[in-house]
């Protein structure tokens, strides 16, 4: 399974005097099983880019390929597409809509036409992958708090079994713990499942630690699409697009050009503790 | 698609008719849309129509931009159009299964057609041209006599602003709502028209839900601004008329005139 | 400036025939003194508390138990209302939804509306937030069109236009990207310093408190720590406990000095890091 897009341009507003260039030939190749951080400020082009990977905004020019398949034929089924590349919105809890959790959880299995057994065993699934107890089953999902909610949004696009998972900005307004249990429950669907996830955040240290690879979008275009190491070297560039490096590895550039022997692209307080440590002879 | 809506908005450029006071637009609109009736020739749309073209050009918004506007209400006047040529009884000039088509059809449904168009175009000019704020301060000023009767104008004129400000960020937010459920499978476009409204249910709970929470935190924001109602209430900008609210007030009786006498 | 005395409140679920059904103590006999100027930040995980009590200040909750004074003025007694809105102003969290008006000067001009300044002397207060927060050049411009942290300090700016001695911003860059917050917090803090406005914050950004005079760690409605950013990112395991963070610099250092390295207790930023390498 592979997404590719190739050279895509899309403008908003086409055709009025607000019109403005959103995406500048993007290309990517999105693999199997690869944890992606997506970052650039709001108004980059990051969200209209994602949603060109399931189809729900065409492109004015240019091609994604769907396991080789162009979307955009006519006999291409779009929602093939909208199940095997999920996508979760922002504040996704803002569209629950059933009168209980399951009920919600079954809406997107179903949608893709499978039967009320499978459907079921796929929104168990989902359930269970997020975390949450089976008990919340039959509650209301309005009830549930705030990081509850967030889960079975989560998991209401899990539950239809995507080979990739897109989540745009997934840890808005939760506390550094629930942060960390939302970012470590992503981890761990990737790595059970071999899905692919591609991470939006607006913070640095959060894709610094999770992500395999980081695509920086300014200005609709692609600035720097590599591993993690290599993006946070360009401290300054990331700075001109609103953007920042993480702490860590600032305070390790700094004590690197300060003439320590420490390696200046650590991204996790763990790495920048053994580098110091090893550093020290200690 | 649906950020294409710009009914309501306000156009930000520098023009004499931006600057008219929004009592001015406001009584001038309804007089506008008072001459539209007062007519029974073409030669009345024509007059109207110039009236209309001239006040465009004056406010510097590119006629594209309006009549774009109008795009969403198309549905609606075609729909009225057809109805009123087909329900119109007088001299049959043709015939299908159970629908007849009569001259005096064709010409009411060309009248009703252009007079809706005419009232819209007239109508959003008016929130083009004038700020929600100002619109408000001139609804209240020219409705405050109902004071008296205990009709708590100001909030209603407030309430009207507001709806007008959380046009635009409402329709994203159904739009947003609508990509998602996509995401989830959700298929809008296809099917008969039950399954079509049932697709509707997805989209409209979470709809209500975030427009109470929006109303909410709004009004809560409004509160923690000592926002309490009109009494005491002062302006940033009182209303003031001007020389040319006068003369804007004479090109409006010129139009109402023209439309009684027009032949 | 901002006084509680043991103050409760308590939510009440009532079910369809008016019987309660639950009661939940949002707050559990809180006592808060904050002296004017001081630049409080306040920290808590989702449900804690901090919210209920940011809408205390300014009146916006009244306490089921206890009493809140801002200034000697009780926010139980009506007629104080107004005086303790004008007073302390609240910034919160969604930009959309605290923005009335659909041009930047008439939203910052509404609350000098409200509390009946006269015409002129808004334009004058209108012209001086604007330029404090640094968005003249937006004061014809839709809101609609703004970024999150643009929209952010005009609503700073509506607070300011007020006169205001507190600012109170409840979780004011949840929604912003790096930069918005950058210019969310740089904002406050140079309020703070330069017009001796009285500042809380609430936030889950840790790095955003070191610059405080004062941290409270909220959790179950209560209040658990109290001291200056020092102080309260020493207890790296504790902070954690109540599903909260440190800055990573600190915590970097906080576990090179376990490890024997000889670092100062509790280091805040990267140039203090720095500093006591150098030395």
């Amino acid at each position: 399974m592979s997404l590719i897009l190739d050279k895509i341009n899309y403008f908003y507003s086409k055709g009025t005097a607000f019109e403005s260039k959103a995406l500048k030939n993007i290309s990517l190749s999105i693999p199997d099983g690869e944890f992606i951080g997506l970052i650039g400020h709001t108004g980059s082009g990051k969200s209209t880019l994602i949603q060109h990977m399931n189809g729900l905004i065409k492109a004015d020019s240019g091609n994604v390929y769907y396991n080789g398949q162009d979307i955009y034929d006519k006999d291409f089924k779009m929602t093939e597409l909208r199940r095997k590349v999920g996508l979760v919105f922002q504040y996704p809890e803002h569209q629950l809509f059933e009168s209980t959790v399951i009920k919600d959880l079954l809406f997107g299995p179903k949608n893709i036409g499978l039967s009320q057994l499978e459907a079921e065993v796929a929104a168990y699934g989902a359930i269970k992958a997020v975390g949450l107890s089976e008990d919340l089953i039959d509650a209301s999902p309005f009830e549930l708090s705030g990081g509850q909610k967030r889960r079975v949004a989560i998991a209401g696009v899990l539950a239809m079994s995507p080979e990739i998972l897109i989540l745009d900005e997934p840890t808005a307004g939760l506390d550094p713990a629930g942060r960390t249990e939302i970012l470590s429950l992503l981890k761990s669907i990737k790595d059970e499942k071999g899905i692919t996830v591609i991470l939006v955040s607006h913070s640095m240290e959060d894709v610094a630690e999770f992500a395999e690879r980081i695509i920086v979008i300014d200005d609709g275009e692609i600035k720097f699409d590599d591993e993690p190491r290599e993006v946070f070297k360009h401290a300054a560039e990331l700075r001109k697009m609103g953007l920042e490096i993480p702490q860590c590895t600032e305070l390790m550039g700094r004590l690197a050009d300060a003439g320590f022997d420490v390696d200046r692209s650590c991204l996790t307080t763990e790495e920048a503790v053994t580098s110091i440590l090893k550093c020290l002879n200690l | 698609m649906l950020r294409d809506i710009t009914i309501g908005q306000y156009y930000p450029v520098e023009s004499v008719i931006h600057r008219l006071d929004p009592r001015t637009k406001f009584l001038g609109t309804i007089m506008f849309v008072v001459s539209l009736f007062l007519f029974k020739t073409f030669w009345g749309f024509l007059l109207a129509g110039a009236f209309l073209v001239t006040v465009t050009a004056l406010a510097h918004i590119p006629p594209k931009f309006i009549l774009k506007g109008l795009r969403p209400i198309l549905f609606l006047l075609i729909f009225m159009m057809i109805f009123t040529l087909l329900m119109t009884p007088g001299e049959v000039i043709g015939e299908w299964w159970i629908f007849t088509v009569t001259k005096e059809g064709i010409s009411a449904a060309l009248f009703m057609g252009l007079r809706l168009a005419f009232l819209v175009f007239g109508s959003s000019l008016m929130t083009y041209t004038t700020t929600p704020n100002k619109l408000t301060s001139g609804m209240e000023s020219c409705f405050g006599f109902l004071k008296i009767f205990k009709v708590p104008v100001h909030e209603l004129a407030m309430m009207v602003s507001i709806a007008l400000r959380f046009i635009p960020i409402l329709l994203e937010e159904t739009n947003k709502i609508m990509k998602a459920q996509q995401a989830r499978g959700a298929d809008f476009e296809s099917g008969g028209p039950v399954k079509r409204a049932k697709a509707m249910v997805p989209i409209l709970i979470p709809l209500f839900v975030s427009s109470f929470r929006r109303a909410g935190e709004l009004a809560e924001a409004m509160e923690a601004r000592c926002y309490h109602g009109g009494n005491g209430r002062t302006k940033m900008k009182p209303l003031k008329y001007h020389l040319r609210d006068l003369i804007a007030y004479l090109a409006l009786i010129g139009l109402i005139v023209g439309c009684v006498f027009i032949p | 400036m901002v006084n509680f005395d043991k103050v409760t409140f308590e939510y009440i679920r009532r079910d369809e025939e008016g019987n309660v059904e639950s009661i939940n103590k949002a707050l559990d006999e809180i006592d808060l003194d904050v002296k004017k100027g001081d630049f409080i930040a306040i920290l808590g995980a989702n449900g804690s508390g901090k919210s209920t009590l940011a809408r205390h200040i300014n009146a916006l909750l009244t306490p089921t138990e206890g009493t809140v004074f801002i200034e000697e003025m009780d926010t139980k007694e009506e007629e104080n209302l107004l005086k303790i809105r004008q007073k302390t102003g609240m910034v919160f969290q969604n930009p959309d939804n605290q923005i009335i008006a659909g041009i930047v000067e008439e939203d910052v001009g509404f609350g000098p509306e409200n509390i009946g300044v006269p015409t002129k002397e808004i334009w004058e207060r209108v012209a001086f937030a604007l330029e404090k927060v640094g968005m003249t050049a937006y004061r014809e411009k839709s809101p609609n069109n703004l970024s999150g942290g643009q929209k952010q300090r005009v609503a700073i700016a509506g607070i300011l236009a007020m006169k205001p001695e507190c600012i109170v911003l409840d979780e004011p860059t949840a929604m912003l990207d790096p930069k918005g917050r950058r210019e969310v917090i740089e904002t406050v803090t140079e309020l703070n310093k330069k017009e001796g406005i009285t500042i809380i914050l609430i936030t889950h950004y840790m790095t955003e408190v070191v610059g405080a005079d004062k941290v409270y760690v909220m959790s179950d409605g209560n209040v658990k720590m109290t001291g200056t950013p020092r102080e309260i990112f020493k207890e790296v395991e504790l902070l954690k406990e109540y599903k909260l963070d440190v800055p990573q610099v600190t915590e970097i250092a906080y576990r090179l000095r376990k490890e024997g390295v000889p670092l100062p207790e509790c280091i805040l930023t990267v140039d203090e890091f720095m500093q006591c390498v150098r030395s």
